[in-house]
């Protein structure tokens, strides 16, 4: 028996690996990563890694586990190739690993700035490694400008001001997150930046960009100049698809896999960041998900699926980001939606109800003080799992509990 | 040793809820089951110590509300990633109205 290979060490991979003993599997079960660490939780390094006195990795198992467990974790090792009519993955030591079944968990990279030759005050952030980079050049004082005003660029010019760095963030949308998120929370989040000193540019290209080594210079579309010591560069992930690509597996968007995660090989399975499904709730829509419970969800899933359970991805899309003090959550796609009903909690927290045109409820976008809104924002998530058309009144007022609609 | 504490009133938690409690610097969960039964465990998750009073009761299980770890608050099992970590839990009794939890 050759057993199960698991190409990608991330979050997936590495909750796969785990889920195939959780579900009884006693074949080899093998876990392939190109970096030098165990599996780890991507979340924390644009937020508590960064702001930390000595950032530490927070691994999703220990050796120890992984020996109990019987998982073999080959680290710092690329896969180089896939020869599917063998049933072989070349590997970049030059050994080869045999496999019954394959998942490809190759995770997502960031999209890279067109301009050449940026130098080490140029940084993306993917790894622990571009953490540790970024953050010898964080301190207090220091001039950081944040070329993209997504997640990972606004959750690191929070960091960034916690350490006292003075910090830019140039966007070229009109405002910041403008994928996926509503303007109304995007508008809360913008100011909560600016009362806490961070400069933010949005509607603003980036004409020129050089580093020296010892500083970035940035020229922007209008023609202003900016300094920095550090350049975050946040402009989006791309899945890693040339391993499939060469395989002869179709890509589209991602590594293409039906809703049970199976790629047209019928033993070659893709989840997490790295691979494009039909989305369930919202009648087959293909997406991509960038996302640390996706990928955990994913990476068990595909467990289940090449064990033989032959399960649908049911799950709605749920994430999180933290700045400051606040919260955002967001379950479903809210660019589903054609009307919105706003529910106001306690402290200023609130959540915006996406509804589509026969009323379904297809999202829910909240923030507010800590956990504020967690709760309801999970309520909303089984809702929306529901195809539920619940009252737009009942959403909008806090005296109706939305446990109370689960059972309607 | 065994001293019992007084939490809250038994009305001032709903059915299949979670009541944030603190007493002599720690932090601990009340629950009252969809049965009418009440529990209490600590009161952070064990994987990033995040107050689980603000997160979902469903049924026998407390929902961590930001990673969505889950756990038994009846026995304290972990259900599965991201969590691990059993919950801590604590004998509760109700007493003329009044619930109390006996910290060890």
């Amino acid at each position: 028996m050759a057993g199960i290979a698991i190409i990608g060490a991330g979050e997936c991979g590495g909750r796969a690996a785990l889920a195939l003993r959780d579900l009884g599997y006693e074949g080899p079960v093998t876990l392939v990563g190109d970096e030098p660490h165990l599996p780890y939780e991507r979340p924390p390094l644009s937020k508590d890694a960064m702001t930390g006195e000595a950032p530490a990795i927070k691994a999703i198992a220990t050796d120890a586990l992984f020996a109990e467990r019987a998982i073999r974790h080959i680290h710092s090792v690329r896969a180089v190739a896939v020869d599917r009519a063998a049933h072989v993955v070349q590997l970049s030591d030059g050994s080869s690993l045999p496999y019954d079944k394959l998942l490809l968990a190759t995770g997502s990279v960031p999209r890279q700035l067109p301009m050449l030759g940026l130098g080490s005050r140029c940084v993306y952030l993917r790894t622990f490694n571009d953490a540790l980079a970024m953050r010898a050049h964080l301190s207090a004082g220091s001039r950081v400008a944040i070329i993209g005003g997504g997640f990972i660029g606004l959750e690191l010019a929070a960091s960034a001001r916690k350490l006292g760095a003075e910090v830019i963030v140039i966007e070229a949308q009109p405002r910041i997150l403008m994928r996926g998120v509503p303007a109304e929370i995007a508008g809360i989040i913008h100011k909560a930046h600016e009362a806490e000193g961070v400069s933010i540019r949005t509607g603003q290209g980036l004409a020129a960009i050089a580093d020296d080594g010892k500083e970035v210079a940035i020229a922007l579309a209008d023609g202003q100049k900016i300094v920095a010591d550090l350049a975050v560069i946040g402009i989006g992930a791309v899945p890693v698809t040339v391993l499939a690509a060469e395989a002869g597996l179709a890509i589209d968007n991602g590594i293409a896999v039906d809703e049970r995660l199976r790629t047209a090989d019928p033993d070659i399975f893709a989840a997490g960041d790295c691979c494009s499904f039909p989305l369930t709730v919202y009648g087959g829509r293909r997406v991509r998900l960038e996302a640390w419970r996706n990928a955990q969800e994913q990476g068990a899933l595909a467990a289940r699926n090449m064990l033989g359970a032959d399960e649908a991805h049911a799950a709605v899309p749920w994430f999180w980001s933290d700045q400051y003090g606040l919260t955002l959550q967001i379950a479903g796609l809210s660019d589903e939606g054609k009307s919105i009903v706003r529910r106001d909690l306690d402290d200023g927290a609130f959540i915006l109800f996406h509804l589509a045109q026969d009323g379904r409820l297809v999202a829910a976008s909240g923030i507010g003080p800590g956990n504020a809104v967690a709760r309801d924002i999970r309520l909303a998530e089984m809702l929306i799992a529901g195809r539920a058309k619940p009252a737009p009144e009942a959403l909008g007022s806090q005296a109706v509990k939305l446990k109370s609609l689960l059972a309607a | 040793m065994s001293d019992w504490v007084e939490a809250c009133a038994a009305g001032d938690i709903d059915e299949e809820d979670v009541m944030r409690f603190d007493h002599a610097g720690r932090t601990f969960a009340i629950y009252r089951s969809p049965d009418d039964e009440y529990f209490a465990t600590d009161g952070l998750c064990t994987h990033e110590k995040v107050h689980l009073a603000d997160g979902l009761v469903m049924d026998d299980i407390i929902e961590c509300p930001k990673h969505n770890g889950r756990f038994n608050y009846k026995t304290g099992d972990a259900r599965g990633a991201p969590v691990c970590v059993n919950l801590k839990t604590y004998p509760v009794k109700v007493d003329a109205g009044k619930i109390l939890i006996r910290i060890g």
